[in-house]
């Protein structure tokens, strides 16, 4: 996997054999390894974030999706919204090496949520840092430094990663100077080889899949509104696993009552 | 004609009763429909084979089974013999035995089904197969070492039967799996009602003995380059046709909108009717509308019914045109799904979510490209039905992720892979086979096409 890993692609991991597979983007790759950063907010985050050092997964694989469009374009801007900061060292390094200057906006709710400043800050010839807290850098969000950007200057491709949200409001901005922009998408999957369609948006009007016709798409032709309502899904059976496995973490895990 | 129960003139001449649990008890699990036959009733039905000279059920069958000869040792009770006959020419009786449609092949050309009831080949199969996994199963022979590498892509009916053939050769076969499980649509489409997973386990397990490794969690194209697989000395694509299409109509991406591919993945591979025991879920709606005519449709609309809904299945054609075998179709009934045929959906309503489905009544009219009435709408015909899911199984195509990446690779329009009969590509070295090939066809359809390409595969190793 980490041979072949290349910018803007995933991998579905499962833990165990009674576990679900879910999508994570590779954040890094060195010698064999492979990096994802992951935010605990459901059962399989959760219980992703119990393990140690040493210990094993069922299943991998990866890398999937097709990677990001990389060339030499002139100016790039890499915005990272919280946990989707982790997508973007790739992209900036593989735009670095192509040869363009690369400008980094990480933003995140507040400096502690902020991840990857110091690799970004390597990588890009700019960062610049957002909080909507105020706790770091620029008081605001990652949409308001982008404005000010191309307010002073031409920006040939921007790429946006983070939560639906945050991508819908900051890849309006670029539409009015019609500059190119790559969203990843993170819709619900399950095989991530296009055999189930469950990772269906519309882009353009047209249905595509995300996990192999993307996960980036032009940002200007893609249907947040549906995207968002799609990952809504299973807020339901999500909110009875989540609690399931916290009343199981308290009988039998976390404080050392550990039974059987 | 497996599966259905026997009445009238075959049974009271000593066919075999049918071994079908009743649709109110087995429509509360996932547990196996047709029980099988017992010792004697398999002996019994055997006797019946009147041993052809010329055997036509042989030639109906598309992997070419000896059926006389396996028949003959089940008559005599000589179960390790007919197990050993019908694994010389095929590797997945098991599978096999509960779903080919032996109505339209080998049951369907027995002379005896000209004067009552064919003979159950199918249901023999099965009870042979049974048998030997109960008793511990006698492999067939391996060539010695070939030192020859063959890469089979994909682990569905088509690669397994490649990866046995080519494994009984001598050949160094590696199967790769992307999923987390071997099987392919025997493992994530076919539902455990009509083949249980543990048979399919046992099935892929010997042909693991034979010597073939299998990589799962491969994606070939993407963890494994194309240059690695075209490295191989022989490659054998069957990637299947596992690209769900869907009808194109307003509401298909509201939630509650599945294709059938999805549904049944997430039952079948992930477990999702056991959550929250198994992490994955699915949608449990109170109606259901399933919509299409083929085995995969009546395979939705059951489970769908087993876990708890009252499902409609909506169908262009008559009942009689459908493509799902007739016994599917009768098991769907007895289980209580209600049909809708010459009707098509037009929109599913529903804000976020699904709350209906508008379809539209059609007329048969003309005579299409495929030979059957070719539907019309019925103008001003529109009525809605209340449901809260739809599952489109209206067809699949090939899946496009690995061929589209082969420089060279020959392609028809619909992304079929383009072979001779021996399952030659456009590329020397790389044979395939199964649906891939063909578009969404049958289990033993695909087995067939990929033993000859075994073979095509097996001279050009040996020849060079």
């Amino acid at each position: 996997m980490a041979q072949h890993a290349r910018a803007g692609q995933f991998l579905i991991l499962r833990l165990h054999e009674a576990g679900e597979r879910i999508p994570l983007t590779i954040s890094a790759v060195r010698e064999d390894a492979v990096r994802v950063i992951f935010m605990t907010v459901g059962k399989t985050t959760e219980e992703l974030a119990t393990l140690r050092a040493g210990d094993r997964i069922t299943d991998v694989v990866g890398p999937l999706g097709k990677p990001s469009e990389i060339a030499n374009y002139g100016t790039c801007c890499v915005i990272g919204g919280g946990v989707g900061i982790a997508s973007t060292p790739p992209i900036a390094k593989e735009l670095k090496d192509a040869g363009n200057h690369v400008i980094g906006i990480i933003g995140a709710r507040s400096a502690d949520l902020l991840i990857l400043e110091d690799e970004m800050r390597e990588i890009c010839d700019e960062l610049y840092i957002t909080t909507d807290d105020g706790s770091k850098g620029v008081h605001g969000f990652a949409s308001d430094v982008l404005k000010k950007l191309l307010e002073e200057r031409t920006l040939d491709r921007v790429w946006i990663i983070g939560p639906a949200i945050m991508m819908k409001v900051t890849s309006g901005v670029t539409v009015p100077y019609n500059v190119k922009t790559y969203v990843s998408l993170n819709p619900i999957m399950v095989d991530g080889t296009g055999m189930c369609g469950s990772c269906r948006v519309t882009v353009g009007g047209e249905t595509k899949f995300a996990c192999v016709d993307g996960p980036e798409f032009d940002a200007h032709q893609v249907d947040f509104n549906e995207l968002m309502q799609r990952q809504r899904i299973y807020t339901a059976q999500e909110k009875v696993s989540l609690e399931r496995f916290a009343e199981h973490r308290c009988r039998c895990g976390e404080g050392g009552h550990r039974h059987e | 004609m497996s599966g259905l129960r026997s009445t009238g003139a075959g049974a009271a001449r000593g066919v075999t009763a049918m071994s079908d649990r009743p649709a109110d008890v087995r429509i509360r699990d996932f547990g196996e429909v047709d029980i099988g036959l017992s010792t004697d009733e398999a002996i019994n039905e055997a006797a019946r084979c009147l041993q052809c000279k010329r055997p036509l059920c042989v030639r109906g069958c598309p992997v070419g089974i000896d059926i006389p000869a396996f028949i003959r040792e089940v008559a005599e009770g000589n179960f390790p013999a007919a197990a050993r006959a019908l694994k010389e020419q095929n590797m997945l009786p098991a599978i096999c035995g509960r779903v080919c449609p032996q109505e339209t092949q080998c049951e369907g050309v027995c002379i005896l089904g000209n004067r009552d009831a064919p003979i159950r080949i199918g249901a023999i199969e099965r009870f042979v197969a049974d048998w030997e996994r109960a008793n511990g199963p006698d492999l067939p022979e391996v060539a010695k070492p070939t030192g020859r590498r063959v890469a089979v892509v994909g682990s569905g009916p088509a690669g397994l039967t490649a990866a046995a053939e080519l494994a009984r050769a001598g050949h160094a076969v590696t199967i790769f799996e992307s999923l987390h499980e071997a099987g392919g649509v025997l493992t994530y489409g076919i539902p455990a009602f009509r083949l249980p997973k543990d048979v399919v386990k046992a099935e892929i397990d010997q042909v693991l003995a034979l010597g073939a490794r299998l990589k799962k969690n491969h994606v070939v194209g993407r963890s494994i380059g194309v240059d690695e697989l075209l490295s191989y000395d022989a490659v054998f694509l069957a990637t299947g046709a596992g690209l769900p299409a869907f009808m194109g109509i307003p509401g298909e991406n509201l939630n509650g909108v599945y294709s059938a591919n999805e549904f049944l993945t997430r039952v079948n591979l992930m477990h999702a009717e056991a959550f929250p025991e198994f992490d994955t879920p699915v949608l449990h709606a109170a109606r259901v509308a399933v919509i299409g005519g083929g085995n995969v449709a009546m395979d939705a609309a059951r489970v769908a019914r087993r876990l708890g809904a009252k499902v409609f299945l909506i169908y262009r054609r008559g009942e009689e045109e459908m493509p799902a075998r007739r016994a599917e179709v009768v098991h769907a009934k007895e289980e209580g799904i209600e049909f809708y045929t010459c009707a098509n959906p037009v929109r599913i309503l529903g804000d976020q979510h699904v709350t209906g489905i508008e379809c539209v009544k059609m007329a048969l009219c003309g005579i299409d490209a495929s030979g059957r009435r070719s539907p019309k709408p019925i103008e001003g015909s529109e009525f809605t039905l209340d449901v809260d899911m739809v599952i489109q199984a209206i067809g699949t195509s090939p899946n496009p992720l690995l061929v589209s990446l082969i420089p060279g690779l020959e392609r028809g329009r619909k992304g079929n892979v383009i072979v001779d009969e021996n399952g030659r590509t456009s590329i020397p070295h790389v044979y395939a086979a199964g649906d891939i090939v063909t578009g969404a066809a049958t289990v033993i359809e695909a087995m067939g096409s990929a033993k000859r390409a075994a073979a095509a595969i097996d001279a050009m190793l040996k020849g060079e």
